[in-house]
């Protein structure tokens, strides 16, 4: 086996169960099996799914920088599937909040949705980062051609969306979503940086 | 019997080894209330107040003795103790709802001692036993509304806060009354961490203080209170959202002007002074129309949140001229 097809064939399967782990102790826990979720289980499930959209984002946008400075090139092979991961934690965390926790009443979605900020900042997150999700199909991708980038350049800005939502949603403790922040800020700051060299 | 043999061996075990669970297994629990109140109807005798003086064991999760059941109390089921003791907020033991179970393990609430100061005629530092020696112990069943949208139903045992008002026979200056908790770094880590502004520090009206719902809590299901909900003594409120229940109290204080409060000086456009369960006025990020109740399944639909908690018919009087959008 060449290397491409090692990393098709034995590295992606690899990363993917690896990815997928945190959902599966979610569903696991859920059911008693792995643990437990506490006596909020609702509340558990939407953090800890939330937290790991964040996660994802963070270690997707650190793929392009890490490749930078290891010279590591195989690492941009694991983007695609990284973001979609990405996708997938912050969809299953919307689902979440629609289904358990807004009970699909629609008339408390819609009041979410206007009235408090952070979900507002939370959904428009989702919804662009569907957009991305939808067009990293290769097909789209080649069809689109230079937009792609810029449309895919939006993922900073989804991460700092993310960042937001979590930050106005905490009672009062700011922590977390600060060190979010700054990883944020340090992979944002590279990339400045590096674009400041270059001229 | 090896299950029988299995309950020995848990009764000479240490306290600390003992899980929450096993203390007084809910099921029991409840068979035992009906027993009391079956009796009480029988006899008509519990159930009346008598020259009870409340002893609290300093053992940790030691029984209560001499408890009266209260007329006040919900017939809505009680969480299990597991829910109830380790899924709270006590910022002074961490901020996760998890933190505190684990973090108050080490604390000491005995030796305790309360101060109390202001405008009253009995004022002075007292030692936690002769704090609770004039009043009688009552278990109260209440509902339990978070801020955050989740509620509970709690067995409490306490004693009453108008009791303890007018034992210290406040004066006429005395318009409100102030709570503070133990400030101790050492033992409580949540300290260290700036999320408040500490000691925390809570406050009633003179008239809410008054009112017969209120207690100081001393216990949970018939045993000592656990640390992790606020040993030795903390506030129980129950028409109001559960950070206005101020825990590990060391001072009372009777003021004649408004005390500051931990939550409302820490985001004043959030947390109000009042802080009376109100559907109709939403937290500025959530909705405060309905509350999960602990204890449900996953799929468990929310219920809607009732006015003061429900407790409407003894409160809502107290409030008829505030407006409670604004004095929320």
């Amino acid at each position: 086996m060449n290397t491409l097809q090692q990393i098709r064939f034995v590295w992606k399967p690899i990363v993917l169960l690896v990815c997928v782990l945190p959902f599966l102790f979610v569903v696991g826990d859920a059911f008693n099996i792995t643990g437990g979720l506490g006596a909020n289980p609702v509340e558990a499930i939407q953090d800890r799914l939330g937290n790991w959209a964040l996660r994802f984002i963070m270690i997707t946008l650190a793929v392009t920088p890490l490749r930078r400075l290891t010279g590591w090139n195989w690492l941009s092979r694991f983007r695609r599937m990284l973001g979609l991961f990405t996708f997938f934690y912050a969809f299953m965390h919307f689902l979440t909040w629609f289904v358990l926790d807004r009970e699909m009443r629609l008339n408390d979605i819609i009041e979410d949705l206007t009235e408090r900020p952070f979900i507002t900042l939370g959904f428009t997150a989702v919804v662009l980062l569907t957009a991305l999700a939808v067009t990293s199909l290769t097909a789209i991708r080649r069809r689109m051609g230079r937009r792609w980038q810029s449309l895919h350049n939006m993922a900073y800005a989804i991460a700092a969306l993310g960042v937001w939502h979590y930050w106005w949603q905490v009672k009062k403790d700011v922590t977390e979503p600060l060190i979010y922040a700054v990883i944020l800020s340090v992979l944002l700051g590279v990339r400045l940086f590096w674009r400041w060299k270059r001229q | 019997m090896v299950g029988r043999n299995w309950r020995k061996s848990v009764l000479i075990r240490k306290p600390d080894d003992v899980r929450p669970s096993e203390i007084t297994s809910e099921s029991n629990y409840i068979n035992r209330r009906d027993f009391i109140r079956s009796g009480a109807i029988a006899g008509g005798s519990l159930i009346a107040p008598s020259a009870l003086s409340a002893v609290i064991p300093d053992t940790r999760l030691a029984g209560l003795s001499d408890v009266a059941q209260s007329a006040l109390s919900t017939d809505e089921a009680p969480n299990s103790f597991e829910d109830i003791s380790t899924y709270n907020n006590f910022y002074e033991f961490g901020l996760g709802k998890g933190d505190p179970v684990i973090q108050a393990e080490n604390f000491k609430p005995r030796p305790w001692a309360i101060e109390v100061s202001g405008h009253a005629t009995k004022t002075g530092t007292f030692d936690f036993d002769d704090f609770m020696k004039p009043f009688d112990l009552e278990e109260r069943i209440y509902r339990m509304r978070c801020v955050e949208a989740w509620s509970m139903v709690i067995p409490w045992v306490g004693i009453s806060l108008a009791d303890v008002v007018k034992h210290f026979q406040p004066t006429s200056k005395a318009q409100y009354v102030a709570f503070e908790t133990l400030e101790d770094r050492d033992q409580m880590p949540g300290i260290r961490g700036r999320s408040l502004d500490w000691p925390y520090r809570e406050g009633l009206t003179i008239a809410e203080a008054t009112n017969p719902l209120p207690i100081l809590a001393v216990g949970i299901y018939g045993n000592v209170i656990p640390n992790q909900n606020g040993a030795p003594i903390r506030l129980v409120v129950p028409w109001k959202y559960g950070f206005k229940g101020i825990k590990s109290i060391v001072k009372i204080r009777f003021m004649s002007s408004r005390p500051k409060t931990s939550w409302n000086m820490a985001i004043p456009g959030e947390y109000g002074f009042y802080a009376n369960v109100n559907p109709t006025v939403n937290h500025p990020r959530w909705s405060q129309a309905r509350e999960r109740r602990i204890g449900g399944s996953l799929f468990a639909s929310k219920q809607e949140t009732l006015m003061f908690n429900g407790y409407g018919e003894h409160v809502a009087h107290l409030y008829k001229d505030l407006n409670l959008r604004r004095y929320f």
